[in-house]
């Protein structure tokens, strides 16, 4: 059997990623113990440029090697959008990366780094379980190697361990569900196949099941209430912009392949079966997030519970499961990249300088740093969706998303997540209080932040400030979700 | 279906149930692993069972089962480094010694 090699032509997001890789890992393994300070800019800029070049990269749909993978133009908008959110997490993490505690092992953060993003491009463009599962665990298992990080921190370690065996369980789970989808499938793991299967057989037992398993795998991968126990704990533990990298680039990746999943392989069952389970979840995930995040006082802790919620929302567009909510949800995470980022970037700054988390060390910030305040408030804003701000937009996108279903299940469940939104108000609110209103002598000393820190966060800002206000990146993910389902994205939808 | 892929069927389910069984119970963690590498090759002879039962014709379930075989090894590996490093850090594995992060 010949293969065609001009096929590997399709994977050109991958492979700028994977070329990233060899260079900074070739780099870092020849080059002298002077010579490895260069590691951190080499790594951003051959990152920055692969970014900047995934731009040009996006091409028609294409399918390559026996329809095993795809890519189109959504796709390639996915890809871009987690490219510029690590290309933020490579930025804000130089501090720390050449700090004492990650100088020995600097190249190490870059390359795991880079082979999770590889994987998580798998896992959206795969069309075949065998590869799905592939890019999966190649996501999921450096970064447990990327949270046991700080070696000296004990805290690190057992983030770590709780990260790696609630990954493998749900993995094991997940592969459970679709031992039994091979089942029905007739022999075949090609997506197009299964779903082919189910569409002609009646409802089974069994058929329920591995779709329970399927959708309990991905709740532990994106931190659905009830399976997100993990999250406090690992978010806490890991390395700052570990963390960051966790909460963002890591559950953008799930959400997009989970709706990929659900709709292309599922998309049969959606109104007799899951659109009831992800109905149960979404209520549970917004509600319990929230309701936890309120008593937090560890920043990072805080910020665990505030990314379960917002799973939540980024999970409406995959119950609304139309254009629409194909579009909002990758436009709601894009703005949860550059909020939470923004949250993540104020955080990191003052814990290089000072070491310090906890929300009390926060009263009374703007007196000693006011633009980090302000960079905060401007972040906390966005996340809780506060009008001017990109987050307002995503949010109310989100939801009119939801409603074009016109069903009445699904207005109770736009009323619920409205009023978690006020709640969450609340919990993002006293954050600002602290930094603004408390009387209290500042904790934080008046220190100066790096200049790549600064740049990061303007970066953040900027996104917050004018995401929403030019519709043209709305409009842009908008034509591509259309072209995607015009071609049949959502065809296999009852 | 047939009785002979029921007789199959039942050991790779009870060693699944077994697992996850484990899982929640063991509070040492090799032990935990122990249950997880349980799951994950009840996942391996389901996938097996399936296609030589139904499918004999076909191959990806065999292909599925070797590649989920490496990435088990791989899983496990890290588990291990990982609870290496929480030994020295600790003397012990017990899961009751490991609750710094709570709350």
């Amino acid at each position: 059997m010949n293969l065609d090699y001009s096929q590997f032509f399709a994977m050109r997001m991958e492979l700028l990623v994977l070329a990233v890789f060899l260079i900074v890992f070739l780099f870092d393994t020849f080059a002298s113990d002077k010579g490895r300070k260069a590691t951190t800019p080499l790594a951003i800029i051959c990152f920055g440029l692969a970014t900047v070049a995934g731009f040009f990269c996006c091409g028609d749909a294409v399918t390559a090697f026996n329809g095993m993978y795809e890519t189109s133009p959504v796709i390639s908008t996915v890809k871009c959008i987690l490219n510029i959110g690590a290309f933020i997490v490579l930025l804000q993490a130089v501090n720390w990366v050449d700090s004492e505690d990650g100088a020995i092992r600097r190249g190490e953060f870059f390359e795991l780094l880079f082979v999770t993003l590889f994987g998580m491009y798998l896992m959206i463009s795969a069309r075949h379980f065998l590869l799905f599962i592939i890019g999966l665990e190649s996501a999921s298992l450096p970064l447990a190697a990327m949270v046991a990080f700080n070696k000296n921190k004990y805290e690190s370690h057992e983030a770590a361990v709780k990260y790696i065996f609630t990954a493998v369980f749900s993995s094991a789970i997940f592969m459970m569900g679709l031992s039994f989808v091979y089942a029905l499938s007739g022999g075949s793991l090609y997506f197009s196949d299964i779903a082919d299967m189910i569409a002609t057989q009646p409802n089974s037992v069994m058929l329920i099941t591995a779709l329970s398993f399927v959708i309990a795998g991905f709740g532990f991968k994106l931190s659905l209430v009830p399976f997100h126990l993990w999250t406090a704990d690992t978010y806490q533990g890991a390395p700052t912009s570990v963390t960051s990298y966790l909460s963002v680039i890591s559950k953008g990746s799930a959400a997009f392949a989970f709706l990929v999943v659900l709709c292309q392989v599922f998309g049969s069952v959606y109104s007799d079966v899951w659109e009831w389970m992800m109905y149960a979840l979404i209520i549970l995930t917004i509600t319990v997030g929230n309701l936890f995040a309120i008593r937090q006082r560890n920043m990072k802790r805080f910020m665990a519970f505030s990314s379960v919620s917002q799973a939540g929302y980024i999970m409406l567009g995959i119950i609304a499961a139309n254009v629409l909510g194909m579009t909002s949800m990758i436009f709601y995470i894009l703005v949860y990249i550059f909020s939470n980022l923004g949250v993540f970037g104020v955080i990191q700054a003052i814990e290089n300088k000072t070491g310090l988390v906890s929300m009390d060390d926060y009263k009374g910030l703007h007196k000693t740093n006011p633009w980090l305040s302000f960079a905060m408030t401007l972040a906390v804003f966005s996340l809780a969706g506060i009008p001017p701000f990109a987050g307002f937009f995503s949010k109310i996108l989100i939801f009119t998303s939801v409603t074009e279903h016109e069903s009445t299940a699904l207005y109770v469940l736009v009323l619920i997540a409205l009023i978690n939104t006020i709640i969450s108000l609340y919990y993002y609110l006293l954050v600002v209080k602290a930094m603004w209103i408390s009387p209290d002598e500042p904790v934080v000393p008046s220190f100066r932040s790096s200049c790549i820190e600064r740049f990061a966060l303007w970066i953040c800002t900027l996104g917050i400030v004018l995401l929403g206000i030019i519709s043209c990146v709305y409009g842009t993910i908008y034509c591509v979700s259309d072209q995607a389902a015009a071609n049949g994205f959502f065809a296999s939808l009852l | 279906m047939n009785l002979d892929m029921l007789m199959y069927l039942i050991p790779s389910l009870i060693m699944f149930a077994c697992g996850v069984f484990g899982f929640i119970t063991r509070r040492n963690l090799i032990a935990i692993l122990i249950s997880l590498e349980l799951m994950l090759n009840a996942v391996d002879l389901n996938f097996v069972i399936f296609n030589r039962f139904l499918f004999p014709g076909e191959l990806e379930g065999m292909f599925f089962t070797l590649f989920s075989i490496g990435i088990a090894a791989a899983e496990t590996a890290l588990a291990i480094a990982i609870i290496i490093n929480i030994f020295r850090a600790v003397k012990n594995v017990d899961v009751k010694e490991i609750t710094k992060l709570k709350f």
